[in-house]
């Protein structure tokens, strides 16, 4: 099982690397630092020294690869991919453009998103599979026609105007929780309400539909005849077989995002103010800080395979059919 | 006049060539026809058929752009205003031309803020005053109600007309290809006794044609959705949003396809090293959270067009080429699953009797790839860009919302949200511009839905028997 996991976690060192190229070729080789330090400075009236300054400020006046000044080794690690690349991989993120430590930075803004972001994709999680279960239940029924046209008609509402229609309605005509805001401690409760309320409700539509699939699916299987066969009441056979077997299926769309959790979520965090890693990604957008949106590019792909193998190993988990080889 | 090809116009005219180009192929051959057809007997698929032919229609109109031609100008090269209008600018040129100053209600009358009125003799009060636009032809603005049901009666009426020659037609034809009695066709539609299902067809151009009626007849007298901040209809910018959201919706796997196709058809045809290196390429592009890479890209993109701002011959050449790059971006991050796909079908495609055959008979390798498998994985193709459009019309509010999408001087459901939505702070709320971006996003979105399960019902046959 270890020899497993590490054979795995070798397989994400090219993938990451091939990561780190493009971000390099996206943020050094397209547009040069000379275009970065003047579209910070302002684009019109900047001297060659401002922008000199602004680029060794931030160690952007090196080499990209090849650095001919220096002596050896320091030929290679005296350069921008070295310096701003290479060192993602000890999770060494650097300063930000503005002069802040990155790593601080995600540290203390990763908790306010996993509490949105956690509350959300559990309880999203145990409400769309019990509903997807009942609708399976009454599959063929008016009431199996019924849910899937609502649920068609929720996924084509815009997240938007989840968030708008929610902060308007609660927030601000019936005023239960404050619209926007976050604060530390048990008195965070009143601020994450609203939120996760309507990150449970904007991913119903979508999620409930795919667990009736994946539940229809199963019921089709021979299996179910056999238990249904030997007598079985449908509601065992529900909960009993067709449950425990779809978890296969489901697992592969869960296990894989639970990593990224800690990322948070761009629009939620903005529109409610919530001080994440969604709304620092945004705020680094905003000011065009280009470390952080690389240190975020970096990180955000490191979690997605982290989920990856975390899939692949809780599938040896849940079924006995699959070997690690 | 004088006519301009934007670069997404060209664009999206390629794609719809190409999609006639495959309806003619497809439609000679049985095995290709075959799903089609079935799509074409489900009433509910065939209803957002018609709403979706309906917004593409109004896409193409905006899409046929020229220089409106000055009036009074002698010289040649001068006669042309360098601003770019389109046939649909022209068609509700009524709509566009009927600027107030500021906010305004649905069908108001009255400005959203008081000012300052001179009356009669100098003095001045405080008080609303008329719009400029909206019921001036009122005598007595207590007339206005009356007025608004007359106008409204009388574009519902046009709509019935309009859908009254539409069910003409369908029957007039529908008789002559049976060969049988007039009538008995006109039943058979009515009772929904027809195999493609024409009664729900009739009943949603029914419903469109009503309320084109009702904007014609009242849309030029008052604003149907009120006026934004400077004034403009909100009902024209929405109108106006229709093409920018196809354009994302469609562009963006027209952008991604030959990616995707050639990659993914080279990965499962070839197989060896050329697989390891396709997938490793579209292992790691996926790996990277598609906002994020979309982020890094559009700031890129920001750098870029700081650097070659004189490039751009007018604002208009300048959003759309950012609308391009959008695409394109968003291209990179979905073309990956589809890729993922077409390598998995041509996969199994390779192993099939008639490309062993061909290979045994020594065909050349692009002669087997162009001849039998690109037809054949053809449906995989059209059901990936049925299923991401509704996906990308949505993304494109959100991107738009968090300053990485479209650009601000361009109209689009994302841009009509992020302007509105600080309004409804304000008292009496300014909802209007949001709640027309939503319900037109909404229409769009779920006829594009309800269309893919019908499309992918067809195709997939697994799915069909779980039902």
């Amino acid at each position: 099982m270890i020899a497993y996991i590490i054979r795995r976690l070798a397989y994400a060192v090219p993938i990451l690397l091939g990561v780190n190229v493009i971000t390099f070729v996206l943020f050094f080789v397209v547009n040069s630092p000379d275009d970065m330090a003047r579209l910070h400075l302002g684009n019109k009236h900047v001297t060659a020294t401002a922008i000199e300054k602004w680029k060794s400020e931030r160690g952007y006046d090196k080499p990209l690869l090849f650095n001919e000044a220096q002596s050896s080794s320091e030929r290679f690690t005296d350069t921008i991919f070295y310096r701003n690349t290479v060192k993602l991989f000890l999770f060494d993120f650097g300063q930000s453009d503005s002069g802040r430590d990155i790593g601080y930075d995600i540290s203390q803004r990763m908790w306010p998103s996993l509490a949105i972001t956690l509350p959300v994709f559990v309880l999203g999680l145990l409400l769309t599979i019990t509903i997807a279960l009942a609708i399976a239940f009454f599959r063929g029924t008016y009431i199996d026609s019924w849910a899937v046209v609502i649920c068609v008609a929720m996924m084509s509402i815009s997240g938007l105007f989840y968030i708008i229609g929610g902060q308007f309605l609660i927030g601000k005509m019936l005023r239960l929780v404050p619209i926007s805001g976050y604060d530390v401690g048990f008195s965070a409760i009143k601020f994450l309400a609203l939120p996760v309320l309507i990150g449970v409700i904007g991913g119903l539509g979508h999620g409930t539909r795919w667990y009736r699939t994946i539940f229809l699916e199963e019921i089709n299987r021979d299996y179910v005849r056999t238990a249904r066969a030997k007598g079985l009441s449908e509601k065992m056979v529900l909960y009993g077989h067709v449950l425990r077997n779809a978890l296969i299926p489901i697992l592969t769309g869960v296990v894989v995002v639970l990593p990224s959790l800690f990322l948070g979520s761009l629009i939620t965090e903005a529109f409610f103010g919530i001080p994440g890693l969604g709304s620092y990604t945004i705020e680094a957008i905003q000011s065009q800080d280009f470390a952080i949106v690389r240190a975020m590019v970096f990180l955000g792909s490191v979690l997605y395979i982290i989920g990856l193998v975390l899939t692949d190993i809780s599938y040896t988990m849940v079924d006995p059919r699959v070997r690690l080889n | 006049m004088q006519i301009v090809f934007l670069t997404t116009d060209v664009l999206f005219f390629v794609l719809l060539t190409s999609i006639s180009v495959y309806a003619i192929y497809a439609s000679r051959r049985e095995h290709l026809a075959a799903p089609w057809r079935q799509v074409s007997r489900r009433p509910l698929g065939m209803s957002a058929a018609v709403v979706l032919s309906a917004f593409l229609l109004v896409a193409v109109l905006d899409s046929c752009h020229f220089h409106p031609r000055l009036d009074g100008a002698e010289n040649s090269d001068t006669r042309h205003s360098g601003e770019i209008s389109s046939v649909l600018e022209l068609l509700i040129a009524p709509l566009k031309n009927n600027f107030e100053k500021t906010y305004s209600a649905p069908f108001a009358i009255y400005a959203y803020a008081k000012e300052t009125i001179e009356v009669e003799g100098g003095a001045t009060r405080r008080d609303y005053p008329r719009l400029r636009h909206a019921g001036v032809h009122l005598r007595d603005p207590l007339e206005r109600r009356s007025d608004i049901m007359q106008r409204s009666l009388g574009g519902v009426v046009l709509g019935l007309g309009a859908t009254l020659a539409v069910v003409l037609v369908i029957v007039t034809l529908r008789a002559r290809s049976t060969a049988g009695p007039w009538s008995e066709s006109l039943s058979a539609v009515v009772s929904g006794r027809t195999e493609v299902p024409w009664r729900a067809i009739v009943l949603t151009v029914m419903l469109l044609a009503m309320a084109v009626g009702f904007c014609v007849r009242v849309g030029p007298y008052y604003h149907i959705m009120g006026t934004d901040k400077v004034g403009t209809d909100v009902l024209y910018q929405a109108i106006k949003s229709i093409r920018t959201g196809l354009l994302i919706g469609t562009l963006t796997t027209l952008v991604m396809l030959p990616f995707a196709i050639v990659l993914g058809i080279a990965a499962g045809y070839f197989r060896g090293w050329v697989d390891d290196v396709i997938q490793y390429i579209y292992t790691t592009l996926s790996s990277i959270p598609g906002v994020l890479l979309i982020a890094a890209s559009a700031l890129m993109l920001e750098v870029y067009m700081a650097r070659h701002g004189e490039d751009f011959a007018n604002l208009a050449a300048r959003a759309d080429l950012r609308l391009l790059a959008l695409c394109m971006i968003l291209g990179v991050t979905t073309w990956t699953g589809l890729c993922r796909y077409l390598r998995g079908e041509a996969l199994k495609l390779r192993e099939a009797d008639f490309i062993v055959a061909a290979r045994a008979f020594g065909v050349a390798h692009w002669v087997i790839v162009v001849r039998h498998i690109v037809p054949n994985i053809m449906h995989i193709v059209m059901i990936s860009i049925v299923l991401d459009f509704s996906g990308l019309v949505l993304a494109e509010a959100a991107l738009t919302y968090i300053d990485i999408g479209v650009d601000p001087s361009m109209e689009s459901w994302g841009n009509m949200i992020n302007s509105a939505r600080l309004e409804l702070a304000r008292e009496p709320v300014v909802w209007w511009s949001l709640c027309a971006a939503f319900l037109f996003m909404f229409i769009l979105v779920l006829a594009a839905n309800v269309f893919a399960d019908a499309v992918r019902d067809a195709f997939d046959p697994r799915l069909r028997e779980a039902r």
